[in-house]
């Protein structure tokens, strides 16, 4: 079988396995591992708890693996078919070891060219049967291994198992091998000395590979050689496949079902039940439940195909699971990338590079590539053609954040003048200087890297160039030297041939019932007066530029004068909403400091104005009106900042009604909830963005407001929307004020247009972000501050060229707010690859779920939400049966095999899945559907990563003295102990979870009450208390608010409350209330899926 | 009674009444040969310092199509307490208040002295005045300022609980609140968009505003008050805050670019301040002040657009129909001030500037209203302020001199049926039968709305003799008219004044002696004068006049003495001699002739033409002339041109101006100074004289005259010679060189030639 051909070259393969096992453990075992290997097997053997703490189960396992090795090397050589096996085995052996050694490099190319696998359930079962001590470490070897080589180990571990299964399966596919290698772990006798050696070797069998894989196994470097290689390799990823070799027992059973083997599925599903039991059992031990999900598989399969359907069918399900530590840890991988990328600067200097996580703290150096602050892209290296794409189906697109802030080691971009000629750009694609331009003829002259176009360089630009062929001066200038900078802009990119005039901020304040009576109005005009202070500036400038304005409003507007030479302020009502305009020329904009008093005096008044206001009414569309004109007549750009609190139902322009309607859910009409009730808003929002009037609205609602509707002009006039519902000035006080003071004090450009241009061969074709789009290439933004992300999508337009790589240009002119006019230019080059393998191992899975969520949130728009959601898992699928296809080394169809870049794909895609978007639980409101969606479209990929996958952080595991973060833990149930305390966020909710049986001491610490039943539920604020677990818990609270874009209100969740359901909620790896699929389940169903696709 | 002259005069100081016949032919078919028809000059207020009015109700004829007021005339049985009505003879029982009442204990309202009555209504909660001044902030700098220091000035006029109100507009209309403190609140409009009254409401949020449930509970009157409040206030609380509010009025803001008018958007302003107090206070006195300094620009009620290169329209435009704005602009002005009366509001308007303001277009607004028109060079003048300061002048019981919401309604005999009426009032569109198919001025209706009048408003009422021929009406029989204006007074009460007056009747062929001796030719040409007038808004000139000419002819044909064909026959009666003089000068009038004067001068004379009493009525058709000189005391002299002698110095009243002319000599003689010398002090009062006079004049007159000092060969000399008749021009030589007068540079015909055309015309058998 597998095992014989994968024999030989094991050893090395082995190591790029260990990646794989890597997602359970071995990878990170790998790294760790290397420490770690004796201790698992100790780890293994004994405890179960061991696994179950993941840090400790990585390194445990990588011990397995380690022991392993022989049977990796014996499967590695399977090459493709044994992947599974190779992968675990040899991973896991060598891999410990060898992982750490590839780490750097190899662990993205391995990655890609491992994949995680996840064995099914069919594989439970043999394990079932014959768990042990030894079994299990056997078991955990493989799985580990797995990564590429368990999987294997369960297909033939089912064979094991049961005889004819196993042969059946194991026959026709390598996997046997695999299970050879399972055994070890499942039915640690059999397997292990079946599966691994047998099994192995054969694999191995694949001479090329194993040899080519030696070579990056060993040199991280390699990996992208390797790739080459590892196409056969792929085997490798193979190898990871092994993992869902794990599954091994599934694939036994896959394939009857999945596959044509219709007969064998009949047997499997009995064998699986009977055996599931036994492996629940043993799962709970210890690897039993790394089987578990295998049974789960297995369920799925019997049960139904689709995944929702999954829940339901198996009795088996619930038993069997797949083994939670063994399916591929986001926990670990951030860790793993962290502890690897961490330490050193990211240098931009090489071209198709792959930055660090999102999640890993890290320097960057500009060496003429933009950070991946401002770009980050979800594959980099794209496909040479457009073939190669769709065959991947690896979306190609860029996250761009143009004016993202930097931390403060890093220097904000250069400011370049380049006098009165303006910028030097390409004659015919327009395209700004920037340092792939090649100069040419000694220096007389340039070609344009985007379009070959060759242009004469201006005599006052010229310079001699070196005799490498690059000017001399091109490390004195930004534009030749570095990947992001800025450009003053000359007279002719304003509007109307004019410098603009500096932008101004108008606070538009809802004085209705609902507000007053909330508190809002006093608290909000309290605020303003020393926030004024705090204006946008540039640079060290003394004061803001900006001016302010002020307009209250109901169901009328009321604009007033506060111009600095009255006496008092001057209050102009209009009624006319159906026809705004605005009432008063000067004295509505006006200069903070010269007006002051004048000011002052009216934010002294405006809450007692109101104070008796029985107007309940609001009208909105005509207030963004009244402002958009206001600067129109001022003729400068700028923000509106609007407080507002119910359905506008006053009669005017723009009216709405309440349309909302919970029986739509599920339903072809869902998509109406999501979109506008009236046009109105468009052609609103598009003339604000011709003005360049941005408008930041904060909703303060008791009930439906549409924010459907609502957020349209903020979303294209590139805009915020907060909502604070059921606002109490007690209880949002802190929260909103936060808020309200960070997006009044950032900076922003204004009356943007963001231009991305591309070297010839791919084209930018598609958009997402809050922006408006008047044609197919100008992004415009009224307004655009350092949180706003624009991601584009690129398509093929023509062949692309492996030397000269693909170029990204994105140019954004835009009004700073001292109100000049500037360019801001990000380039960034990217390899092109004429092998599938190069593209997986490249890819960014954080970037790949932004641009996905991002997609499947839009198409929430004209689809059903279900169709939306089959498109995801679809294109999920098809990527990694590409991947499976063309990259991993054939493999038992039984085995999952992910690429390594892309291993957390399926869980991060099922966090989207089960968002409140695409799947809402009742407790989830319209509103807050359409939120979170306007809310998504502009995050960047640090955000939907934290957003859609919760960070769940145990606060009492570590000792107090530490002061790092402690590492977290993954978003489960089965993660939390109900003696711990936890602290959980995801960007915009921030939870403290406290376990029923938490030391008193603790919770006399912390809370100040003396036992757990004193806490009081739904409480949003620690004491101040003097002791150090106090000191740390709040210290820890607020870095992770500061490390947010918005303030994250605290809820106290105590353990058994009723709130803990909303805490729940964002437990993501867990089966959701709202039908959401576990981790587990969806990972089996993503095998299947992919199954599918490969027969 | 002695002659008719006293009689008339005996009327009119009782009744306010003076009819054009005193006594009337006694059948339709003699009636319309009379020519001049049956009408009166009607001053529904006249002041009567002596009469007292009554503290109730009038008792009312129970026939419901009649409802007249019991009255002198009325037959009394005293014993069975019943009284009969004279106009449908209905008997009616006194009510019991009444029991008592006997031959020698007579109410008022039965004595003969009391055909003038005015009774107080108890009944309903007094309103107080309303004053809502309506401002243009597109002023020149000082005259702004001078406007509003006017108006800071009449806050101190007006009765302290009265309430005021501040709009102002220019390219955006402001409506400001009164009570707030810390900050003034206003509320603005768009200058170029028509609203609605129920839109102006709504944004003024004078409509109820929707309550919270939980408070919906205060009381309405409560709301009431609070709602109007807003906007207008007594003036005795926001007395600081509303001279502050006008002192730190500004200047348009809007930038008026280089060749352009200021965009002002008078129209929305007017409609805004009618709609505000329609929401507010209907029915209630209220009086809209629009003070203004230039054509209205922009929106509806445009006059002009804002292009300086574009003038205003002429009456040449308007004769080649060559205006683009005005009939949509008449059209706006008409309907707001339709709906200004329907609510009793009156609407003033006060035009300061150099050019044209509209008043074309926004005449109807007084003219419908019963508002003032006041029409200057600039708000920094005498004219204005003193006028402006005139409005708020107070009779000896202290009241304003000013009553609102009036209605009158006009009862009538059988033989007589309603013609119509011409003064500052709309139709209140209520057919009688005593109303007339024919209809002359605003006809159709026996009751009209008159919003804003004063003790010198007067209204011409025109009657059509009904009785047939054949159903003559026996000796000694009286026709009957009863005048019933009921009006707020301006101390808030409700009144009613009812005049009852009756008048022989005499058989035109038996004598027409009496009824050629009873022609009151003053009444007569004022009321042919306001016919002519009415008529002239509405047709040509030139058919105007001749109507007018072959009414004088018809006229004479009638009455005069004459043998046919011998035009030197011709006589007229002392009755109607100076009838046709004042139909030559009519002729020539401001009133019919617009020929030198912009359409809104014509506008402005005529709207003060049709409101004003007899006596002015007649200084407009016919200015007064006098002289002064050593030769004895200031006498008068024929307006003239003979008239204008060097050693004289001549004082000219036309109503609207005030022209004092100093002769050749006179002029040369102050020239060198002699008033100045103590030998000449009577030099210096000759010349001090007429200034005295003109003083008294100027003391008493609404609105203001302008007032002109001139002389010989001065430019303002004009105004002189274009008034008097040209007895001597350049075409007749034999007045040349002779001391006698001036001659006149005129192609006009002069009164002589005037008067020799209508004796050849009246004698000739041709017509």
């Amino acid at each position: 079988m597998n095992v014989n051909q994968s024999a030989p070259p094991v050893p090395p393969f082995g190591q790029p396995q260990p990646v794989y096992p890597g997602y359970h453990q071995s990878n990170y075992g790998g790294q760790p591992g290397s420490t770690a290997p004796p201790t698992p097997y100790g780890a293994y053997n004994g405890p179960v708890p061991g696994f179950q703490q993941t840090p400790p189960q990585g390194v445990s396992r990588a011990p397995p693996s380690s022991g392993a090795p022989p049977a990796s090397t014996a499967q590695a050589p399977c090459g493709q078919a044994t992947y599974g096996q190779f992968g675990p085995g040899d991973i896991q052996n060598g891999p410990s070891s060898t992982v750490q050694m590839q780490r750097l490099p190899g662990s993205q190319p391995f990655g890609s060219p491992l994949a995680p696998v996840v064995s099914q359930s069919s594989v439970l079962q043999p394990y079932g049967p014959s768990l042990t001590s030894a079994e299990v470490t056997a078991q955990l070897a493989g799985m580990q291994i797995s990564g590429a080589v368990a999987p294997a180990p369960p297909a033939s571990g089912l064979g094991y198992g049961t005889p004819t299964s196993l042969a059946s399966a194991s026959g026709s596919f390598p996997n046997s091998g695999l299970y050879g290698s399972y055994p070890q772990g499942q039915a640690p006798p059999l397997s292990h000395a079946h599966g691994h050696p047998g099994v192995q070797p054969p694999q191995r069998s694949v001479p090329p590979q194993a040899s080519s894989f030696i070579p990056p196994a060993s040199g991280g470097p390699r990996m992208p050689s390797m790739t080459g290689p590892l196409l056969p390799g792929q085997g490798f990823g193979g190898l990871p496949v092994s993992q869902p070799n794990h599954v091994s027992s599934p694939p036994p059973q896959a394939l009857p079902h999945g596959t044509q083997m219709t007969g064998p599925p009949g047997p499997p599903p009995p064998m699986h039940s009977p055996q599931q039991p036994g492996y629940q059992l043993q799962q709970n031990g210890s690897f039993g439940p790394a089987r578990g999900p295998q049974p789960s598989y297995g369920s799925p399969y019997p049960g139904a195909p689709t995944f929702g359907s999954q829940p339901g069918p198996p009795q088996p399900l619930p038993p069997k699971r797949l083994d939670p530590d063994a399916i591929p840890s986001p926990i670990q991988v951030i860790e793993d990338d962290r502890n690897n990328r961490g330490s050193e600067p990211f240098v931009t200097g090489v071209r198709g590079q792959v930055p660090p996580l999102v999640t890993t703290n890290f320097l960057v150096k500009d060496q003429g590539n933009a950070s991946p602050r401002y770009i980050r892209c979800t594959s980099y290296n794209i496909p040479c053609t457009s073939d190669m794409a769709k065959q991947a189906q690896v979306p190609l697109a860029a996250v761009i954040k143009p004016l993202a802030r930097l931390p403060p080691e890093e220097a904000s971009p250069y400011v370049v003048d380049h006098g009165e000629s303006g910028p030097l750009r390409c004659n015919r694609c327009k395209a700004y200087m920037c340092p792939f331009m090649q100069f040419i003829e000694g220096g007389r002259r340039f070609q344009c890297c985007f379009c070959s176009c060759i242009n004469d360089v201006p005599p006052q630009y010229f310079q001699h160039l070196d005799h490498t062929g690059k000017r001399v001066d091109a490390y004195d200038r930004p534009e030749l030297s570095l990947g992001s900078y800025e450009f003053l802009a000359t007279v002719d990119y304003c509007k109307n041939n004019k410098f603009p005039s500096s932008p101004a901020f108008i606070f538009m304040i809802d004085v209705s019932y609902n507000a007053i009576r909330t508190g809002l109005v006093r608290l909000l005009c309290e605020e303003l007066k020393s926030l004024l202070d705090f204006l946008p500036r540039e640079g060290r400038a003394e004061e803001s530029a900006i001016r302010v304005g002020f307009v209250t409003y109901n169901k009328v507007l009321h604009f007033y004068n506060v111009k600095s030479s009255l006496a008092q302020p001057q209050m102009m009502v209009v009624s006319d909403v159906a026809d705004m305009f605005v009432p008063l020329l000067d004295g509505f904009l006006v200069n903070v400091n010269e007006s002051r008093a004048v000011i002052t005096s009216l934010l002294d008044q405006i809450p007692e104005m109101f104070a008796d206001t029985r107007e309940t009414e609001t009208v909105f569309a005509p207030v963004i009106q009244a402002g958009m004109e206001a600067l129109k007549a001022a003729e400068c750009a700028g923000k509106l900042f609007l407080f507002h609190t119910s359905l506008p139902i006053a009669e005017a322009p723009g009216k709405l009604k309440n349309r909302d309607d919970r029986k739509l859910i599920n339903t072809d009409k869902e998509k109406t909830l999501f979109q506008p009730q009236t046009g109105a808003y468009q052609t609103l929002a598009k003339e604000c963005v011709a003005q360049g009037c941005c408008v930041d609205l904060f909703l303060f609602p008791n009930q439906y407001v549409d924010v459907a509707t609502l957020s349209v002009v903020p979303q294209l006039t590139g805009g915020s929307i907060y909502k604070y519902a059921c606002f109490q000035v007690e209880n949002d006080q802190e929260r909103f004020l936060s808020d309200l003071r960070r997006d009044v004090q950032k900076i922003v450009g204004f009356d943007a247009v963001m231009r991305v241009r591309t070297s010839t061969g791919i084209r930018a074709v598609d958009f997402f972000g809050a922006f408006y789009m008047s044609n197919t290439t100008d992004v415009e933004l009224a307004g655009l501050d350092g949180d706003k992300t624009v991601t584009v999508e690129f398509k093929h337009d023509d062949r692309l060229n492996e030397e000269s790589g693909a170029l990204l240009q994105c140019a954004l002119l835009y009004t700073s707010c001292a109100g000049q006019r500037r360019l801001r230019i990000h380039n960034l080059a990217l390899n092109c690859c004429t092998q599938l393998a190069d593209l997986y191992r490249n890819c960014e899975t954080d970037t790949l779920i932004n641009y996905m969520a991002k997609f499947a949130y839009r198409g929430v728009l004209n689809s059903p939400v279900k169709t939306v959601r089959d498109t995801l898992i679809t294109q999920c699928a098809q990527i990694l049966a590409c991947y499976r296809k063309n990259c991993a080394s054939p493999s038992s169809a039984g085995q999952l095999i992910l690429p390594e870049c892309m291993k957390l794909l399926p869980v991060y895609l099922n966090c989207v899945l089960k968002s409140d978007v695409l799947q809402p639980g009742a407790e989830v409101t319209t509103d807050d559907r359409a939120y979170v969606r306007q809310l998504v479209t502009s995050m960047d990929v640090a955000e939907t990563n934290i957003f859609f996958y919760p960070r769940l952080l145990p606060l009492t595991k570590s000792p107090i003295e530490s002061t790092t973060e402690p590492p977290a833990v993954r978003a489960s149930e089965e993660r939390l102990s109900n003696g711990d305390i936890y602290l959980l966020e995801n960007g915009l909710n921030l939870f403290l979870w406290v376990g029923a049986s938490v030391q008193q001491g603790v919770v006399q610490s912390l809370f100040n009450v003396s036992s757990f039943s004193q806490i009081s539920s739904g409480l949003s604020v620690l004491p101040v208390l003097d002791n150090p677990l106090s000191t740390k818990v709040r210290g820890l609270i607020d870095s992770l608010r500061a490390q947010r874009s918005r303030y994250m209100k605290l809820i106290v969740v105590k353990q058994e409350d009723k709130l803990e359901m909303l805490f729940k909620h964002f437990l993501v790896e867990d089966k959701s209330l709202s039908g959401g699929a576990s981790y587990v389940d969806f990972l089996c169903h993503m095998h299947k899926e992919i199954r599918q696709l490969l027969s | 009674m002695a002659t008719y002259q006293e009689f008339i005069q005996q009327n009119e100081e009782r009744d306010g009444v003076r009819f054009s016949w005193n006594v009337w032919p006694s059948s339709r078919l003699e009636a319309t040969r009379m020519v001049v028809p049956l009408a009166c000059l009607l001053t529904p207020l006249k002041g009567r310092p002596d009469l007292p009015p009554v503290q109730y109700e009038p008792v009312l004829c129970s026939r419901p199509t009649c409802k007249a007021v019991l009255n002198p005339l009325c037959q009394v049985d005293y014993r069975a307490k019943l009284w009969a009505c004279n106009f449908c003879f209905q008997r009616n029982q006194f009510p019991p208040a009444y029991a008592g009442i006997s031959e020698v204990n007579q109410p008022a309202e039965l004595m003969p002295q009391f055909s003038t009555i005015e009774y107080v209504i108890q009944r309903g909660a007094p309103s107080p005045l309303i004053f809502l001044y309506v401002v243009d902030t597109c002023l020149e700098e000082d005259d702004l300022q001078a406007l509003k220091e006017s108006l800071q000035m009449s806050l101190s006029l007006l009765p302290p609980d009265a309430l005021v109100g501040l709009i102002t507009f220019g390219r955006m209309v402001q409506v400001h609140e009164l009570s707030c403190e810390g900050i003034s609140k206003s509320y603005v409009f768009r200058g170029t968009k028509d609203l609605t009254a129920k839109q102006i409401q709504d944004m003024l949020g004078l409509t109820k505003p929707a309550m919270p449930m939980q408070q919906a509970r205060p009381a309405q009157p409560q709301e009431h008050p609070f709602v109007s409040s807003r906007f207008l206030q007594p003036v005795h609380k926001i007395d600081m805050n509303f001279t502050d509010l006008l002192g730190e009025l500004q200047r348009d803001p809007w930038p008026v670019t280089q060749g352009k008018r200021p965009l002002r958007s008078t129209g929305v302003a007017l409609s805004i301040a009618v709609g505000l107090l329609e929401g507010t206070f209907p029915n209630t006195g209220a009086r809209i002040m629009l003070f203004t300094g230039g054509p209205p620009t922009q929106g509806p009620g445009m006059v002009v657009g804002d292009e300086l290169k574009i003038p205003i329209r002429s009456w040449h435009d308007i004769e080649k129909d060559n205006t683009r704005f005005m009939k949509k602009a008449t059209k706006h002005y008409e309907m707001l001030a339709n709906r200004a009366a329907a609510n009793g509001h009156c609407i003033d308007i006060y035009a300061c500037a150099l050019d044209q303001t509209g008043l074309l277009e926004m005449k109807c607004c007084t003219n419908l209203t019963g508002g003032y028109m006041v029409m200057g060079d600039s708000f920094n003048t005498s004219l204005f302020k003193q006028t402006f300061q005139r409005i708020f002048s107070k009779d000896f019981h202290g009241d304003f001199q000013m009553a609102f919401g009036a209605a009158l309604e006009v009862k009538t005999s059988r033989e007589l049926k309603i013609a119509g009426a011409i003064g500052p009032c709309v139709s209140l569109k209520v057919k009688g039968p005593c109303v007339s198919e024919n209809e002359l001025g605003i006809g159709g209706t026996s009751q009209w709305k008159i919003c804003g009048l004063d003790p010198t408003s007067t209204l011409g009422v025109y009657f059509e003799v009904v009785n047939q021929h054949n159903a003559p009406i026996p000796q000694g029989g009286r026709g009957a008219i009863q005048f019933v204006t009921q009006y707020q007074h301006s101390s808030t009460q409700r009144r009613i004044r009812v005049t009852t007056i009756a008048r022989n009747w005499a058989d035109a062929q038996s004598q027409l002696r009496h009824i050629e001796a009873a022609f009151d030719q003053e009444a007569a040409a004022v009321l042919m004068a306001r016919l002519g007038v009415f008529r002239a808004e509405s047709e040509e000139g030139p058919d105007v006049l001749r109507w007018l000419d072959r009414q004088l002819i018809r006229l004479c044909q009638k009455f005069g003495q004459y043998n046919k064909e011998d035009p030197a026959s011709f006589r007229l009666s002392d009755s109607f001699s100076l009838y046709p003089q004042f139909m030559f000068h009519l002729r020539r009038s401001p009133f019919l002739q617009v020929f030198n004067n912009s359409p809104d001068e014509s506008s402005y004379y005529r709207h003060h033409f049709a409101r004003q009493d007899l006596t002015q009525s007649l200084i407009m058709i016919q200015p007064v002339l006098y002289s002064y000189s050593f030769h004895g005391p200031p006498e008068p002299v024929l307006l003239d041109s003979s008239s204008i002698l060097a050693d004289r110095i001549l004082l000219m009243d036309t109503f609207f101006q005030i022209v004092i002319y100093l002769g050749e000599t006179i002029a040369q003689w102050r020239k060198a100074g002699y008033q100045d010398m103590p030998e000449y002090e009577n030099f210096k009062h000759l010349l001090q004289a007429p200034l005295d006079d003109a003083q008294e004049i100027l003391q008493v007159r609404f609105p203001m005259p302008r007032y002109i000092n001139t002389e010989h060969g001065g430019s303002q000399a004009r105004f002189l010679l274009s008034k008097v008749n040209p007895s001597q021009t350049h075409n007749n030589l034999y007045a040349w060189g002779q001391e006698t007068g001036a001659p006149i540079l005129t192609d006009d015909v002069s009164l002589q030639v005037f008067m020799d055309h209508l004796k050849k015309l009246a004698v000739s058998s041709a017509c």
